[in-house]
């Protein structure tokens, strides 16, 4: 076979185009074979090599003081203190939920499971960032989505504590499904999957290997059509009971110092986890015997094993003469674990099937030699502007916010998160619902808040601002709860970049990130990238990039919740209200309007009020603190009503011109928070807002059982929670 | 034989709440709970951290292949998923190792208490009649419920008040219990039903129930009063960082009644 003999169609089955094939020609100095050329194929796919993004992302800040394990490895960790490392990551499974949404979620959170436990770390929360189209159209997959993830998360036993859920037209077709997990680590007894140490034995371990999921990752790296349901068979099916065992197995490997790494097998399989294993070693390589891996099935070849994208397995490099050890633990969790190979210092990834010679392959062209792909971004057309004075005044916020509330975008989500278990663990202290979660850390003081954010609607009005945007409320999230933000993993979900507006918003979104972050010294310590996103060439998603954040707080004694807390206290609204509603949910449910730019956002004012916000929480004056995002003022207010079960009484708001009555109700201004406070501690936190010049108004009292603006509005809470409850359920 | 005058550092024990039928209660561990571990079991570290960390008693894991059940006063099937739970809740684990024992230990009247995955377990090895089957919704749940306790002459009661509301979450999607009318009135009749689904004000009513259960029956004793199983997850709530402490009320009437045998 040459690079002009080959089958044009059989470059189209391994996804590679034929200048990658000639690429792979002149370093190998022959043609690859067959099982070569499906190696080659996956591990070049976008997926596995990053091709299109690599050049972007290094852009990203990933150094910080806390920072013990930046990209590069299974998932980012943080030293968090008192010996503790908290390790987490966010990967997309989009493709495969796609078209069957159970499993394509389900085995998205087993895979995210994985990365996690590959760094030695015990898993103790999920997450869970969510797109669909509008319902009810998208139901089958909103349905189908959510019960996969209850279906794996619930049964492992790992809580899923929070997430989002949005609908928006444009991901009718290519519903976004992005799980977040984070885990425990003592720091001495973090993990890295380097194959160290030449004639270490290579384990596999888990579930026995099967034909399924063969070319899962390049099928996630093409456009969905509508021949993408005969890739059914590209998805795999999730055995959480397994992976259960396998978890399990994995921490006591603990109790043993006979294991120098562990590697997770997600995409592309025994290929990449073994090649990335290699990689991560300079001149390492590594010899396998596809005959010595247990199979689920007959009649597979060296192909399919090499290929297979079974779910629940583990790749264990162990010291030479210590496998029994090893063997014993997974035995002992009734696993099967064979020796598949050993570690070498040739560079090179050799596979055999027994005496038999089926592979042999440079590690550095499988993981770094798919040629980076130039592409070339032309701005997007701007989006319809926004004229405010064509805009009809509102004539009633209390029947606007029950519409707001009642909307998709805004409903409770507790119709979605009472079939997710997030309890399991006895370390939620702060359960979903509110803005992060929070999960103790057994046996200190220290809190983690977790939370994951991204505003599309403002990404695809403007990528640059929409980014910044995703980052500053995932901070304030966090320091809603009264925790530091500590650092981010990121999820980028984009169209086909081939298309030149597309790739223009990768490139303004990951600038906007990687402004944001470095604003806030936040690293970016793992992530994923995910193109194609679009169908047939058409209905491309938003620009999606979710942020997923971690934060800390020392006692989480300490920690703020959203809902108002006692009669009599002080409801202030902290950081001020521009004249601002493009990219609203109030534009888009009350006028059917995408349009505008997003809140202009002051990075410098932010960070003023969240420093004032955490010195408030520090100091213990606050009762409560909620983030003002989609919906605006009214809306938070009314979520702090309802998630605390007491009304609110306020004076009439009078906006000062030129800004409008809806804009102060239902404007979406960054940079704010509601909070409560007993009256006692107003003036000190009056005096914290003047040192850092963080304009403070009082809205209210809390009190009653209804929402309240004298002369404006008055609602019961009953009547709001109806409307709130009843959307989702 | 553990000696209950031992006396150990009274600095680690949490504050009991409540009188103390012995003084010797804040001196030292003076049972031993048994938890055992399945395949897929997830409340077991759960309920060992209640046990050890909140309560302060002794705790005995107890593996599915263990054939002892090595002293432990009360044996707790926990949570989880037992084997994957893939054929039907409980249908493969009432055949490990362990549960023989558990059965003779249950027959000698040792306590055995199931709790979610654990009592589906205890129905399908028949050491409580009834089943639980899917939800009336279909759908997995976890959510506080109230529930009004009905018998509280029972090791695991007997820290409750009569007819006390108490706030425990559920977490299952198989929780729906479900008798024949003559199991069922047999149960009522002889008191068996220990928890049900209320309303905050104790009010049973259709509303409160979160899976369809009859009855809205949340938990049920045998006859003998010394097999318990229940749906919700009392070490769920043992601590006030959690939500709430009613959890912790039950294991302290399981320590306090495993005293009082070793006294009589």
């Amino acid at each position: 076979m040459t690079a002009q003999s080959v089958d044009e169609r059989r470059l189209r089955e391994v996804a590679l185009t034929p200048g990658e094939y000639r690429a792979i020609v002149e370093e190998l100095k022959r043609a690859p074979n067959e099982v070569e050329l499906g190696m080659l194929g996956v591990l070049w796919s976008e997926h596995c090599s990053y091709k299109s993004s690599k050049a972007l992302l290094r852009r990203l800040p990933s150094a910080g003081a806390a920072v013990i394990q930046g990209p590069g490895e299974n998932a980012g960790a943080v030293n968090i203190g008192e010996g503790w490392a908290a390790v987490f990551k966010i990967e997309s499974h989009n493709h495969p939920s796609a078209i069957e949404p159970y499993q394509g979620a389900a085995t998205g959170v087993g895979g995210i499971i994985r990365d996690v436990i590959a760094m030695g770390a015990r898993p103790i929360a999920l997450l869970d960032s969510l797109r669909f189209g509008p319902q009810p159209a998208s139901s089958h997959h909103v349905e189908g989505v959510v019960a996969g993830i209850g279906g794996y998360g619930n049964c492992i036993g790992i809580p899923t504590v929070g997430g989002e859920v949005y609908f928006e037209d444009c991901y009718a077709n290519n519903p976004l499904v992005n799980a977040m997990c984070v885990g425990l680590v003592r720091v001495e007894r973090l993990m890295r999957a380097r194959a160290e140490g030449t004639g270490n034995s290579l384990m596999l371990v888990g579930a026995d290997t099967g034909r399924d999921g063969i070319h899962g990752a390049s099928f996630a790296s093409l456009e969905l059509d509508e021949t993408s349901s005969e890739r059914r068979p590209a998805v795999q099916v999730g055995n959480p009971f397994l992976e259960k065992c396998l978890l399990e197995a994995c921490m006591d490997l603990a109790h043993t110092d006979a294991v120098v790494a562990i590697q997770d097998l997600g995409a592309a399989g025994l290929t990449s986890s073994v090649a990335e294993c290699a990689g991560r070693v300079d001149g390492a390589g590594a010899h396998i015997d596809v005959a010595r891996v247990p199979r689920r099935e007959r009649g597979m070849t060296p192909y399919h094993v090499m290929l297979s994208e079974s779910q629940e397995r583990m790749l264990v490099v162990v010291e030479r003469g210590r496998e029994a050890e090893v063997e014993a633990i997974f035995q002992a969790w009734d696993l099967t674990s064979a020796v598949i190979g050993h570690v070498t210092d040739d560079g090179h990834l050799t596979v055999v099937d027994g005496a038999e010679k089926v592979a042999r392959l440079p590690i550095s062209l499988l993981t770094d030699g798919a040629p980076p792909r130039r592409l070339v971004g032309v701005a997007a057309e701007q989006p319809p502007g926004l004229d405010m004075n064509a805009l009809p005044p509102l004539v009633d916020a209390g029947a606007a916010l029950l519409r707001l509330l009642a909307s998709p975008n805004l409903s409770s989500r507790r119709g979605i998160f009472r079939r997710y278990d997030h309890m399991v663990g006895d370390a939620t202290v702060i359960p979903p619902g509110g803005d992060a979660a929070m999960l103790r850390v057994k046996g200190t003081r220290l809190g983690l808040a977790v939370t994951t954010d991204c505003n599309s609607r403002y990404c695809h009005l403007d990528p640059h601002l929409g980014a910044q945007l995703a980052v500053a409320e995932a901070a304030r999230n966090i320091i809603a709860t009264g925790a530091h933000p500590l650092a981010v993993t990121d999820c980028l979900n984009f169209a086909n970049p081939d298309r030149p507006e597309v790739y223009w918003e990768m490139e303004e979104t990951i600038a906007g990130l990687a402004h944001a972050c470095r604003a806030f010294e936040l690293p970016i310590v793992s992530g994923n990238v995910s193109l194609y996103n679009d169908s047939s060439g058409e209905s491309a998603i938003y620009p999606t990039p979710v942020v997923g954040m971690v934060g800390l707080i020392d006692d989480y004694g300490k920690r703020l919740s959203a809902g108002l807390r006692g009669e009599g206290d002080f409801v202030l609204l902290i950081g001020s209200s521009q004249n601002d509603l493009g990219g609203s949910e109030y534009l888009k449910v009350e006028h059917g309007l995408v349009a505008g730019r997003p809140p202009a956002l002051d990075l410098a004012r932010e960070r003023a009020v969240d420093r004032l916000v955490l010195a408030a929480a520090e100091n213990g004056l606050l009762q409560s603190a909620h983030d003002c995002a989609e919906g605006g003022m009214l809306v938070a207010l009314a979520e702090c009503c309802l998630l605390g079960g007491i009304g609110v009484r306020c004076p009439a708001i009078r906006p000062e011109v030129p800004l409008r009555m809806d804009a102060a109700f239902f404007g979406e201004s960054p940079s704010r928070f509601i909070v409560s406070l007993s009256s006692r501690a107003m003036p000190e936190l009056q005096s914290l807002a003047r040192r850092h010049h963080v304009e403070i108004s009082l809205l209210g009292l809390a009190g009653g059982d209804s929402i309240q603006f004298e002369g404006q509005f008055r609602l019961p809470l009953a009547e709001i929670r109806q409307a709130w409850e009843g959307a989702l359920t | 034989m553990r000696s209950i005058w031992t006396v150990t550092s009274a600095d680690e024990w949490p504050d009991p709440g409540g009188p103390c039928i012995f003084a010797a209660w804040a001196a030292g561990p003076l049972v031993k709970f048994g938890v055992v571990v399945f395949p897929g079991t997830w409340s077991d570290r759960d309920c060992g951290w209640v046990i050890d960390q909140v309560l302060g008693a002794e705790l005995q894991y107890l593996w599915h292949k263990d054939a002892d059940l090595k002293g432990c006063d009360c044996v707790i099937l926990p949570g989880g998923f037992a084997y994957g739970d893939y054929l039907r809740t409980g249908a493969i684990a009432r055949f490990a190792p362990v549960m023989e024992k558990i059965a003779d230990f249950a027959d000698r009247g040792g306590l055995v208490w199931g709790i979610c995955n654990g009592f589906q377990v205890l129905c399908e090895a028949g050491l409580l009649p009834g089943a639980l089957i899917r939800n009336s919704s279909l759908e997995f749940r976890c959510q506080w419920t109230n529930l009004v306790v009905e018998r509280t002459d029972l090791p695991y009661t007997s820290q409750c008040g009569e007819r006390e509301v108490i706030r425990v979450p559920i977490s299952h999607g198989e929780g729906n219990y479900f008798a024949d009318p003559a199991t069922l009135s047999r149960l009522e009749q002889r008191g068996q039903v220990v928890f049900r689904y209320c309303d905050a004000g104790g009010r049973v009513t259709n509303s409160a129930n979160p899976n369809g259960s009859m009855h809205n029956i949340a938990g049920i004793v045998n006859a003998r009063g010394n097999v318990l199983g229940m749906m919700p997850h009392p070490e769920r709530c043992a601590e006030v960082e959690l939500g709430g402490t009613d959890g912790l009320k039950l294991f302290r009437s399981v320590a306090e009644s495993a005293m009082k045998v070793l006294v009589s």
